[in-house]
C-alpha cells in the first residue's frame, strides 16, 4: 500500500485557488495543440464530441439511403434502383442505423456526460475510451467504404443464413458485414466496462446509489445489458466469417448444423439491443421531465427498478422474432407472455414522468417538445409491440411493413426523439451557445408530422399484404397510392432533419452564450463551466442530495487534497462513494490510435486470410505492450 | 458557483488492490463478456447436440489425455496463483518476480498441450458441425491461455526492470485474478468436450 | 367461431382498412383461419388504440393545465412526502390496470394461438418448396401414381381443412397469402406446416415474405379457391400427362423445347423432359400468371420470358437459350397448348 503523504515539491488543490487553481489543472489535464496531441487525447470530453458528431453522420449517411428507398418505392414497378443496389442499400440502411448509429450515439453521450454527472475528472480507462473511438470509426468506414466499392453487405441487417452462408452469398459482402459487428461490437463492449466502472467507482463523495441520476442509472443498466448480450453477436458473426471463409459447418444443415441457430444467436444480442438503443432515450427522458417540470421526478426508486428490470426482461423476449419459422408453439407462448410483460415495467416509467410533469411546473421548451413527441410516438410503437407479441397476430404481420411501422416508432419516437431534445438540452454544456428555440419549434414539427406521414400508413400497408425488403411491387396490389404517401412524408422528415444540421452549425457559431446553468437544471454537469473546463470540476463536489444544484445552499460543497500537477480523481467505494483513493489518471498518449490501426488491419485482412489473424494478433500484441509499458511518469508509477 | 471544502483527501493513497482498483472491476467486466462468450458456445454444442440424432457427428468421442492434464496442470497452478496475488498485495518484489516465472513457464507449458490437443480430437473444424463447435470451443480457450501467457511473461519482464514498483503491484494482483478466469472456465469445457459425448 | 355480438360493429373496420377486392388485405378474411385472426387483429387494435388515445389526452391535459408562461424559469420546488401520497395511490392503480391488460391480452393472444395450431385432419395436403424465386407445389396422395407437381399456383376445394408442408431447397423463405391465413417460413433443414381452411372461392395473392436475394420482390402466390368438383377436375387434369401438340405451329415448339437447354432444367410430363431445377412445365398453360406471379401467362409474355429473363427478373437463375424468332414463338404457342 503506497504511503499518501504528500512529496514536498507537489502542489495540491489545497495550495492554491480561484483562477490560479483552475489554469494549473487546465494545463496538467488539457489537449495540446497540433495532430499527434489530437490523435493522443485521453479527454472523455474531446472523445465524445468527436463521437457525437461522428455518429450524427451515420445517422444522416443512413437516412439518406432511406430518401433512396423511398424514391425507388414511390411508383410501382419503378426502375430507378435495381434490386442489387437496393438490396445493398436497405441492407447498409439498417446496419448503419443500427451499429453505427443508435447504439454508438448513446454510447457518446454517456462518454461525455457520465463522468460530468457523477463528479469525476475523467472516465475509467481513458485509454481504452480512446482506441473505442478509434475502432468504431474505423469500423463504420470499413462498411462504407465496402459500400462504394460495391461490395457493401446486402442479406438484410440481421443477415439470415444461408443466404448469408457460404453457398448463396458469394463474394466478400457478407464477411464485411460480419466483421464491421466485430468492430462495432468491440467499441461498445469496452466503452460499457469504462461506463460500469466510472458510475461504480469514480462517483463523487457523498453521492450514494439512490442519489445517481436517472440518465446515469439508464446507462449503467445498458452497459450491463451489453455486456452479457454482445458476445452473442460476436460469436454469430465470428460463426458466420469461419463457415464462408475456413469451412466450419455451424450453419449448414447438411453437415448437422442448422439455419435456425443463427437466428438464435442473433436475436438472443438482437432483442437487448434495442433496449440498449431505448433505455438511454428513457434516462434522457427521465432528466429533461425532472428540469422542465422544475421539480425532483417522481417515483426514483421505481423508475430505477424498472430500468434494471427491462434490462433483465429483454433478454427473455429473443424468440418473439422467430415466432413463424417453425418453433415449437409451447416455446413460443412464453415468449410472448414475456414479451408482453415488459410492458409493464415501461408502464410504470411512463406515469412516473406524467405525474411528474403533473405535479411541477412545466416549461415548455424545446428539449420538452421532443419528450412530448416520444410519448405520443414511443407509446403507440409500444401497442403495435403488444401487437406482434402474439403468435397469431404476429404470423400476419411478422416481416411485413406492419413491423417497420412498428419498430420505428419505438426506436425513433423511444430513442431519436428523446435523442433530440437531449441535443438542445445539453448543447449549451457541450458548447457554451444556446440552439436556436424559434428553429427548434420548427424542426420538432416538421420532424412529428413528417414521422408520422412516413410510416403511419405503413401499419396498414403491412396489414395489406406488404412484405419487408422488397425492391419493387406491382401496380395490381393496391399498395401505391400509400406508398406515395409515405414517400412523402419521408420527404418531410428528412427536411426537418436539415433543419437541425442548420440550427446545430448557426448556433455553434452564433448562440447566444449560455452561462453553466442555463436551464436552471439539479445536476452536477451543470455545476461548472460551459463548455468545461479539461479537468470539468476546479474541486470535486461533494454530493449531499439528489439534485446537488437545488438543494439550497449558498454554495456547493467541494473535497480538497488532489494534486494540480499529476492527472488525480477521486475512487470511492461503491454503495456510499465514500472517497478511499487519489487515483491516477492516465495521460494521453498515441498507442490507443496506432493499436486501432494494427486491430483494424487484423480484422480487415481476416475476412480474406485466416492467417491474418495469426499475425495480426501479433502486431496487436506488440501495440498493446507498448501502450501499457510504464513511462515512468508518477501517473504510471504511483 | 461558490464553493466551500468540507474534506480534505491528500492522506488518501494512490492504488488499491482488488475491489478498491478500479482495474479489478475492468477485468471483471472482462470476465462477463469472455464467460457470455463461453456460455453462448457452450449453448451452440448443446443445441447442435440436440437436433442431432447421433452425437459425435460419425467420429469417435475425443481423446481425453491431453485435456485432463491440462486440467490437472491448471488446477495445481492455482496454488502459485494465490501466492502471486499475495506477494502483489504484500508489494514482496523478489516473491513477485520468482512466482511471475512460475506462472508464465505453467501459462507456456499448457500452450504447448493445448497445441497438441487439437490433434487428438480425431476430427477437424470443417469435418461437420460437431467438428465446427469443438474446435471452437477449444479454440476460444487456447485464446484466453495465449493471451494470458503473453500478459503473464511482459508483467514478469517488467518487474525485473526499474518500474518493478508501485501500481505494478496492483497488476501483478489483477493478472493473478485473471488466471482464475482461465482455469475456472477449463472445468465445464473439458467435461463438455471429454466426457459429456461419452455419455 | 362464433364472436360475441358486441364485437360486431368491429367487423366493420376491414372494409376501413380492407381495400378493394381482389387486392391482398389480413384484414379481408376468406376462411375461418384467417377471420379469426382478422378479428383478434382489430380486438387488439381497438383496446390498445384507445389506452393509447387516454395517454396521449393525459400528456396533453397535463401539459396545457400545468404550463408556465412567464418567460423566466421558474425556482425548482421541493416535494414533501406528504404531497406524494396521492399520485402514487393513482400510479399505483394504473401499474394495477396495466397489468391486468397485460394478462387479459396474453390470453386472448393464447387462446387464439390453440385454435391456429390445433391440428385437424387434413382433406387436402400439399408439399410446397421454396426456390429462389419460384415455388415448387406437390400435391400429395395415399396413391403414388395420383401424386403431381406443379409451380406458383395451388388450387384448393372451399370448405375442406388444406395442410401446406413446407421446405426450402436453398434460403430460407416464407409462404403468406393474407387473405387465407398467417405465414410460415421455409427453411432448409426442417419441415414446417401450415394449415387453413377456405370458406369463399376465389383468386388470391401471396407474396414471398422472407428475404431470398436479388427477386424476393417478384416471388408471388396464387391460391385458386374453387368448389370441391371443380378442384378434383382440376386435380385430375393435372395428373394426366401434358398434353400432346395440336397444331404445326405447337408440334414444331415441342422439337424447339425437347432440342435445347430447356430440358435441363425443366420437367414436362409424357415427353422426355425430366428436369427438377426450374418449375415443372406440364401444365403451364393452365396457369394464370408467369414467373412466380410477375406476368400474366399470354403467349407474348411466355415469348418475352424465354427471350430475355433478366430483363423482367434480373439475376434470376434462368439462362438466355438463344432462339431465332420462328423458334421462339412455336415455342411460346407450345406452352401455351399445355393447359
Amino acid at each position: 500500500m503506497s504511503e499518501g503523504t504528500a512529496s514536498a515539491a507537489e502542489l495540491r488543490d489545497t495550495d492554491l485557488d480561484g483562477p490560479e487553481l483552475r489554469a494549473r489543472l487546465a494545463r496538467t489535464w488539457g489537449t495540446g495543440q497540433g495532430l499527434i496531441a489530437r490523435l493522443s487525447t485521453v479527454d472523455h470530453k474531446v472523445i465524445g464530441k468527436r463521437y457525437i458528431v461522428t455518429t450524427f453522420v451515420f445517422l444522416f449517411l443512413g437516412g439518406l439511403l432511406a430518401v433512396a428507398m423511398r424514391l425507388q418505392l414511390a411508383r410501382p414497378e419503378s426502375d430507378l434502383i435495381g434490386p442489387d443496389l437496393y438490396n445493398q442499400i436497405f441492407t447498409m440502411h439498417g446496419s448503419t442505423m443500427m451499429f453505427l448509429f443508435a447504439v454508438p450515439v448513446m454510447e457518446a453521450m454517456a462518454i461525455y456526460l457520465v463522468p460530468l454527472m457523477v463528479g469525476t475528472r475523467n472516465i475509467a480507462f481513458p485509454r481504452l475510451n480512446a482506441f473505442s473511438y478509434w475502432i468504431f470509426l474505423f469500423g463504420g468506414s470499413f462498411l462504407w467504404i465496402a459500400f462504394v466499392l460495391n461490395t457493401g453487405p446486402d442479406v438484410g441487417w440481421f443477415a439470415y443464413v444461408p443466404l448469408s452462408g457460404p453457398e448463396f452469398g458469394p463474394g466478400k459482402r457478407a464477411d464485411v458485414w460480419a466483421q464491421m459487428i466485430t468492430f462495432t461490437e468491440v467499441s461498445a463492449i469496452l466503452v460499457a466496462i469504462e461506463i460500469i466502472t466510472t458510475v461504480f467507482k469514480q462517483r463523487a463523495p457523498g453521492m450514494s446509489l439512490d442519489r445517481i441520476p436517472i440518465f446515469v442509472w439508464a446507462m449503467l443498466v445498458v452497459s450491463f445489458v451489453v455486456l452479457f448480450s454482445m458476445p452473442a453477436v460476436m460469436v454469430a458473426s465470428t460463426s458466420l466469417i469461419l463457415d464462408r471463409l475456413v469451412g466450419t459447418h455451424f450453419f449448414n444443415p447438411a453437415e448437422g448444423g442448422d439455419a435456425l441457430l443463427w437466428q438464435h444467436l442473433f436475436w438472443f444480442f438482437g432483442h437487448p439491443e434495442v433496449y440498449i438503443i431505448f433505455l438511454p432515450g428513457t434516462g434522457m427522458v427521465a432528466e429533461i421531465v425532472t428540469t422542465f417540470s422544475r421539480r425532483p421526478v417522481f417515483g426514483y426508486l421505481a423508475l430505477v427498478l424498472s430500468l434494471i428490470a427491462v434490462g433483465f426482461l429483454s433478454f427473455g423476449l429473443w424468440v418473439h422474432h422467430m415466432f413463424v419459422a417453425g418453433v415449437p408453439q409451447l416455446g413460443a407462448s412464453f415468449f410472448t407472455a414475456s414479451s408482453m410483460l415488459i410492458a409493464i415495467p415501461n408502464g410504470v416509467q411512463i406515469f412516473c414522468w406524467i405525474t411528474t410533469l403533473a405535479t411541477g411546473r412545466v416549461v415548455v421548451r424545446t428539449p420538452l417538445l421532443f419528450v412530448l413527441g416520444f410519448f405520443v410516438i414511443f407509446v403507440l410503437g409500444g401497442m403495435t409491440g403488444v401487437m406482434v407479441a402474439s403468435v397469431p397476430i404476429d404470423t400476419q404481420v411478422h416481416d411485413t411493413y406492419f413491423v417497420v411501422a412498428h419498430f420505428h416508432y419505438v426506436l425513433i419516437g423511444g430513442a431519436v426523439f428523446p435523442l433530440l431534445g437531449a441535443v438542445y438540452y445539453w448543447f449549451p454544456k457541450i458548447t457554451g451557445r444556446m440552439m436556436s428555440e424559434r428553429l427548434g419549434r420548427w424542426h420538432f414539427w416538421l420532424a412529428f408530422i413528417g414521422f408520422n406521414l412516413a410510416f403511419f400508413p405503413m401499419h396498414v400497408l403491412g396489414l395489406r399484404g406488404m412484405p419487408r425488403r422488397v425492391y419493387t411491387y406491382g401496380p395490381e396490389l393496391g399498395w401505391t397510392d400509400l406508398n406515395l404517401l409515405v414517400s412523402a412524408g419521408s420527404l418531410v422528415l428528412a427536411t426537418s432533419f436539415g433543419l437541425f444540421a442548420w440550427n446545430v452549425v448557426r448556433s455553434s457559431r452564433s448562440g447566444d452564450p449560455a452561462g453553466p446553468n442555463p436551464w436552471g437544471a439539479g445536476t452536477l454537469e451543470w455545476a461548472t463551466t460551459s463548455p468545461p473546463q479539461p479537468h470539468n470540476f476546479d474541486r470535486i463536489p461533494a454530493v449531499i442530495s439528489r439534485e446537488p444544484l437545488w438543494t439550497p445552499r449558498d454554495s456547493l460543497p467541494v473535497v480538497t487534497g488532489l494534486s494540480v500537477e499529476n492527472r488525480e480523481l477521486v475512487v470511492s467505494t461503491l454503495t456510499d462513494a465514500r472517497p478511499e483513493l487519489r487515483e491516477s489518471s492516465p495521460e494521453p498518449s498515441i498507442w490507443p490510435f496506432i493499436t486501432a490501426i494494427a486491430t483494424t488491419i487484423t480484422f480487415v485482412s481476416s475476412i480474406f486470410t485466416p492467417w491474418a489473424a495469426v499475425w495480426g494478433s501479433a502486431l496487436i500484441a506488440v501495440c498493446v505492450i507498448g501502450w501499457f509499458w510504464p513511462k515512468g511518469s508518477k501517473e504510471d508509477e504511483e | 458557483m461558490k464553493t466551500h471544502p468540507v474534506e480534505d483527501l491528500s492522506h488518501l493513497p494512490t492504488y488499491g488492490f482488488g475491489a478498491q482498483s478500479p482495474m479489478w472491476w475492468g477485468t471483471l467486466g472482462l470476465f462477463a463478456v469472455e464467460g457470455m462468450g463461453f456460455v453462448l458456445v457452450i449453448g451452440m454444442y448443446l443445441y447442435l447436440w440436440f437436433i442431432n440424432p447421433a452425437w459425435p457427428l460419425g467420429v469417435t468421442p475425443p481423446n481425453h489425455w491431453p485435456g485432463m492434464l491440462i486440467l490437472l496442470i491448471l488446477l495445481a497452478s492455482l496454488w502459485p496463483n494465490a501466492a502471486t496475488e499475495r506477494a502483489g498485495r504484500e508489494e514482496d518484489l523478489p516473491n513477485c518476480r520468482l512466482l511471475l516465472i512460475v506462472m508464465s513457464l505453467v501459462a507456456v507449458l499448457v500452450v504447448g498441450i493445448r497445441f497438441y490437443e487439437f490433434t487428438t480430437l480425431h476430427v477437424l473444424w470443417d469435418t461437420n458441425a460437431y467438428g465446427s463447435v469443438v474446435w471452437f470451443l477449444l479454440g476460444l480457450h487456447a485464446l484466453h491461455v495465449i493471451t494470458d501467457a503473453g500478459d503473464t511473461i511482459v508483467l514478469t519482464v517488467l518487474m525485473f526492470t526499474r518500474h518493478g514498483h508501485g501500481k505494478r503491484f496492483s497488476d501483478v494482483s489483477d493478472n493473478a485474478f485473471y488466471w482464475y478466469f482461465v482455469v475456472l472456465t477449463w472445468i465445464p469445457l473439458y467435461l463438455l468436450i471429454y466426457w459429456f459425448p461419452r455419455m | 367461431m362464433q364472436h360475441p355480438t358486441w364485437t360486431r360493429p368491429l367487423l366493420a373496420l376491414p372494409f376501413l382498412l380492407a381495400g378493394c377486392a381482389g387486392w391482398p388485405s389480413a384484414l379481408d378474411p376468406k376462411g375461418p383461419t384467417a377471420a379469426d385472426l382478422a378479428w383478434l387483429i382489430q380486438l387488439f387494435t381497438v383496446l390498445l388504440g384507445v389506452i393509447w388515445l387516454l395517454v396521449v389526452l393525459a400528456v396533453g391535459l397535463v401539459v396545457f393545465r400545468r404550463r408556465w408562461t412567464a418567460a423566466a424559469m421558474p425556482m425548482p420546488k421541493a416535494v414533501h412526502p406528504s404531497e406524494e401520497r396521492r399520485p402514487t395511490v393513482i400510479v399505483m392503480a394504473l401499474v394495477v390496470a396495466t397489468c391486468i391488460t397485460v394478462l387479459v391480452l396474453t390470453g386472448l393472444s393464447f387462446a387464439g394461438q390453440q385454435r391456429l395450431f390445433g391440428v385437424d385432419e387434413p382433406a387436402v395436403t400439399i408439399q410446397v418448396t421454396g426456390h429462389q424465386w419460384w415455388w415448387e407445389v406437390r400435391y400429395q396422395d395415399g396413391d403414388p401414381s395420383r401424386v403431381f407437381t406443379t409451380a406458383n399456383e395451388i388450387h384448393v376445394p372451399v370448405g375442406l381443412s388444406i395442410r401446406l408442408v413446407l421446405e426450402s431447397d436453398d434460403v430460407i423463405h416464407s409462404f403468406w397469402v393474407p387473405n387465407l391465413a398467417g405465414k410460415q417460413d421455409l427453411v432448409p433443414g426442417q419441415q414446417n406446416q401450415l394449415g387453413f381452411t377456405v370458406t369463399e372461392p376465389g383468386i388470391y395473392r401471396g407474396q414471398c415474405a422472407e428475404f431470398c436475394g436479388l427477386q424476393h420482390a417478384h416471388m408471388g402466390i396464387i391460391v385458386v379457391a374453387e368448389s370441391e368438383p371443380a378442384f378434383r377436375a382440376w386435380q385430375e387434369a393435372q395428373i394426366r400427362p401434358g398434353k400432346l401438340p395440336e397444331t404445326a405451329e405447337q408440334r414444331q415448339g415441342m422439337q424447339v423445347f425437347l432440342s435445347h437447354a430447356c430440358v435441363m432444367c425443366h420437367a414436362v410430363r409424357g415427353t422426355p423432359a425430366g428436369g427438377r431445377t426450374g418449375p415443372d412445365l406440364t401444365h403451364v398453360g393452365s396457369r394464370r400468371h408467369l414467373a412466380a406471379a410477375t406476368l400474366p401467362l399470354t403467349r407474348g409474355s411466355l415469348a418475352a420470358w424465354i427471350a430475355d429473363p433478366h430483363g423482367i427478373k434480373p439475376g434470376v437463375n434462368m439462362p438466355i437459350v438463344p432462339l431465332a424468332s420462328d423458334e421462339l414463338n412455336s415455342l411460346a404457342a407450345y406452352l401455351e397448348g399445355l393447359k
